[in-house]
């Protein structure tokens, strides 16, 4: 291992940019879980009686189930007893800010030092933005602009109020709330998120964006996010987060139902940078989440593109269901674990419907203690006749401390249908590093050269901005590491 | 109440001699279920509904049209799981080749960490023992026939052991076949090659397509050695093989090389865990499928490169060609590594018979069904190929071919 110490110890000695924490008075549930926080949570939100009873089924469900244990990751056991189930910014006895002119200003400077503004006047141009703080919505950018067209955006608090009947309609159908452990704790705790809906024929005008943000201490955020495009609509719709530094684990179980109607196309992206922890695994949040898409009518097409740099431990696996004729899911991602961070992520592609077609590119990264795997399953139906699928997952080792593993799963059902599958697992080479040191190219230089050229992949699916803030992200969690 | 698969266990335990704990192990391991991830796609309920019997031995059991038959050399041949010294011939053993039944010597089974291992080490009946001392090349090939004449729900516990000294070599050919009937056979393979050892071990199974088959094959390898292990899987109702390939030395080579050809309702599962434990070691896992009817098969490679196993490069490729509607395939190439410098690859691919190909046969003059043929067979000829002991390699060349062409 040509990496000496010393690079590896300064690599790992990067500081964690968005640990800050911000003071500011909150509303915040004592920990602990029972029907009573469940029932607590939903009047808080003002909910209808049939969303709290959906929410009680879930807890009820959860109740009898087990914590899995299978995937490649380690943690102490989780005290589901110790977690506050909700925390809202603002004093108990405020009502929620009617616009962005009445929340706290605390807040908006938060957003601000975390690249996000809220302002009119400042706002991403073409971009939309929700941002949620802890267990609230703060505020949605954009909102008349996006109006205009038909497009619904805000926070799912507020789509429960003002929509109930499209969430009626569509909650749940994706990932019901028997799903997995996670996802059942979120249907039955969840507390805020973002709502997307594209009426028919629309092409969403902007590039819709939620940004999560941890802050108070001991909290668990379980946000749900719920996109519907309707038939032959295109969105694209992307997630950023982060969260202070702390020593304690803190658990981010969210839910993401995508769905998607007859030619219609939902990109999604994620830039996930929660906290990571320390080098020896102290601290950094838990990150489950359950994302499912479907393409539910013909022609129409899904696309995560996910760069996940932030969490000690990663466990999800952004998933799509082909069920419309010719309909088409993508998955990139690039997974970097460093420090002591553990990521077990990829994707499931469940082919029912004819010609469907699906593309994997998945990049793992792994450098000091950072354990990364690529979990995926691809699935052919017996009805996904001429269903083709192309998976590829690279991974590259910096430093001798880490691992890389994946774990394909493919069942094949229909003898039309072709799957390819490819791995390779390589160390960013001695003599690519020495072709670029001839050429003048410091050694740093070099390394962020070839990671950014084993993800360009992924990145070139990322809209334009986050594309080059995914890249910057990628050149300073790098910093310092030589291959 | 008692569960039935519990009942089972209770009956096939009752059925069976025991020795050592009395199969407590198995009897609190259980049959495995499809909730056991190593197990997920192969169901072992049809093997837990059998009525359980001790197969015996049978004195009318012949060799006849048995592969192999042409081949000059020492032969084993249990029959039931019993040692058959008629039909056995172990004339002019050269000095340093010990080979008999394992019965005759004592022997202590390893750890079982799985139910069928721990079923095995409990009743084991009889296996072959094959001792190469070191230094000593043996170049006649080694055949080992099993026989199975017992009816439904006969079940045998085979235990082989081979050892290789270091800097010795030999070659192995393994033959199962049996009558047509609900037979069980599970057996497991221990093999230790010394270093610099080379070996190769060609396993022929073409059990009755009612037969259940269960086979583990536990391999240490020293500094140096070469292995090659062929499993070429013809037969069984459900036939299982785990093959565990400790790479504890460096400078190992180890192929693990494969062809199932399941039809009717077969399922053929091949379950490989390879460890990586030292540097400087090569394994290349190759195993190709075609599948007709409702067969099923499932393929499961796990390349474990420990940590300090630099420059290990590992390769694993499974690739299936599905025949008919009804055909289902489960594979999991995976990959677990913990050392940085490694060049590891895996690849799978399933699908039908790739219509360019047919094309570029058909503009050159063949109709439709020879060019399907010639892909056919090109495909499991690749594995074939890979078969170093000639004679053997042309006949299984010949019994596979007549198997494709006889769908």
């Amino acid at each position: 291992m040509s990496a000496d110490t010393e690079t590896i110890d300064r690599f790992v000695a990067q500081e964690y940019k968005w640990g800050f924490y911000t003071d500011i008075e909150a509303d915040t549930l004592p920990p602990g879980l029972d029907e009573d926080v469940v029932r607590h949570i939903s009047t808080k939100k003002n909910e209808p009686e049939w969303l709290l009873e959906w929410r009680l089924k879930a807890f009820r469900h959860w109740e009898t189930m087990k914590e899995p244990h299978w995937p490649q990751v380690k943690y102490d056991t989780i005290d589901y007893q110790a977690v506050s189930y909700y925390s809202s910014p603002g004093a108990k006895d405020k009502d929620r800010p009617k616009s962005l002119d009445e929340v706290d200003p605390k807040l908006l400077e938060t957003y601000e030092k975390l690249g996000v503004p809220l302002h009119e006047r400042e706002r991403l141009a073409g971009v939309a933005v929700d941002a949620v703080f802890d267990s609230i919505s703060v505020g949605t950018t954009h909102k008349e602009e996006l109006a205009k067209h038909g497009v619904i955006f805000c926070s799912f608090s507020e789509a429960v109020q003002e929509y109930p009947e499209l969430i009626k309609k569509y909650l749940g159908t994706v990932v019901p709330y028997t799903d997995n452990f996670f996802a059942t704790l979120n249907s039955a705790v969840f507390s805020d998120g973002s709502f997307v809906y594209i009426p028919k024929g629309v092409r969403c005008p902007l590039e819709l964006s939620t940004y999560f943000r941890i802050n108070a201490a001991e909290t668990g955020q379980f946000e749900r996010t719920l996109i519907i495009a309707d038939e032959g609509s295109h969105v694209s719709y992307l997630e950023g987060c982060t969260a202070p530094m702390r020593d304690e684990n803190q658990l981010h179980a969210a839910v993401v139902e995508l769905v998607a109607l007859g030619d219609a196309e939902i990109k999604y992206s994620t830039v996930q940078n929660w906290y990571p922890g320390d080098e020896d695994g102290n601290g950094g949040i838990y990150n489950f989440v359950t994302k499912r898409g479907i393409c539910k009518g013909a022609r129409s097409k899904i696309c995560w593109t996910q760069v996940e740099t932030g969490s000690a431990i990663t466990w999800k696996y952004p998933s799509v269901i082909l069920r419309g004729d010719d309909s088409v899911g993508e998955f990139y991602s690039v997974a970097l674990a460093n420090l002591a961070q553990q990521a077990d992520t990829g994707t499931k592609m469940i082919h029912l419907g004819k010609n469907t077609r699906s593309t994997v590119i998945s990049k793992g990264i792994s450098a000091g203690k950072g354990q990364n795997s690529y979990r995926g399953l691809v699935q052919m139906g017996k009805n996904a006749t001429n269903a083709r699928n192309y998976t590829q997952c690279d991974s590259l080792l910096i430093g001798s401390r880490c691992g890389a593993h994946t774990f394909p799963y493919i069942e094949v059902k229909n003898p039309s249908a072709q799957v390819e599958h490819e791995a390779t697992t390589s160390k960013i080479g001695e003599d690519q590093i020495f072709y670029c040191n001839a050429r003048g190219i410091e050694t740093q230089d070099a390394v962020n050269m070839i990671v950014n050229g084993f993800c360009k992949e992924v990145f070139r699916e990322l809209p334009m901005e986050f594309a080059m803030e995914a890249q910057a992200l990628m050149d300073v969690s790098l910093e310092g590491s030589v291959g | 109440m008692v569960a039935p698969a519990n009942n089972a266990v209770d009956r096939l335990l009752a059925a069976l001699p025991k020795r050592g704990d009395g199969g407590a192990r198995f009897a609190e391991l259980g049959f495995p279920t499809t909730r056991d991830e190593d197990w997920r796609f192969t169901s072992v309920a049809p093997i837990a509904e059998l009525e359980f019997t001790a197969a015996t031995g049978d004195a009318a059991a012949n060799l006849e049209a048995s592969v192999f038959s042409e081949i000059d050399g020492p032969q084993l041949v249990f029959v039931n799981g019993h040692y058959s010294s008629e039909l056995s011939d172990l004339d002019e053993l050269p000095d340093g080749v010990e080979i008999s039944n394992l019965a005759a010597a004592v022997f202590k089974p390893c750890e079982a960490d799985d139910a069928f291992g721990a079923l095995n080490a409990a009743s084991f009946t009889d296996g072959a023992r094959v001792c190469v001392a070191e230094g000593v090349c043996f170049k006649t090939p080694i055949r080992i026939y099993y026989l199975s004449t017992g009816g439904d729900g006969a079940t045998a516990n085979i235990r082989n052991h081979i050892t290789l000294g270091p800097n010795s070599k030999a070659t192995i050919l393994e033959s199962w076949t049996g009558a047509d009937s609900a037979y069980f056979n599970n057996a497991i393979t221990e093999l230790s090659a010394g270093d610099n050892a080379h070996l190769e071990h060609v396993k022929f199974q073409n059990e009755s397509p009612a037969a259940f088959h269960v086979a583990g094959l536990h391999a240490t390898m020293g500094r140096d050695c070469r292995v090659a292990h062929h499993s070429i899987a013809l037969g069984g109702r459900i036939a299982r093989n785990n093959i565990r390939a400790r790479l504890d030395g460096t400078g190992i080579e180890a192929m693990l090389n494969g062809l199932y050809l399941p039809h009717g309702k077969q399922l053929i599962d091949h379950h490989m865990v390879v460890d990586h434990l030292q540097p400087h070691c090569e394994s290349h896992e190759y195993f190709n499928g075609i599948l007709d009817d409702h067969a099923r098969a499932v393929f499961h490679g796990r390349i474990h490169v420990h940590k300090g196993a630099d420059k290990t490069d590992a390769k694993q490729t499974n690739k299936n060609l599905l025949l008919s509607d009804n055909a289902t395939v489960n594979t999991k190439p995976q990959l677990e590594i913990y050392a940085d410098d490694v060049k590891c690859t895996h690849g799978a691919t399933i699908g039908q018979m790739n219509a360019e190909q047919i094309f570029y046969l058909r503009a050159r003059g063949l109709d439709e069904d020879a060019a399907h043929r010639m892909i056919m067979h090109a495909f499991a000829g690749e594995i074939i190929a890979r078969i170093g002991c000639e004679p053997a390699r042309e006949e299984l060349d010949r019994l596979v071919w007549d198997r494709l062409e006889d769908k």
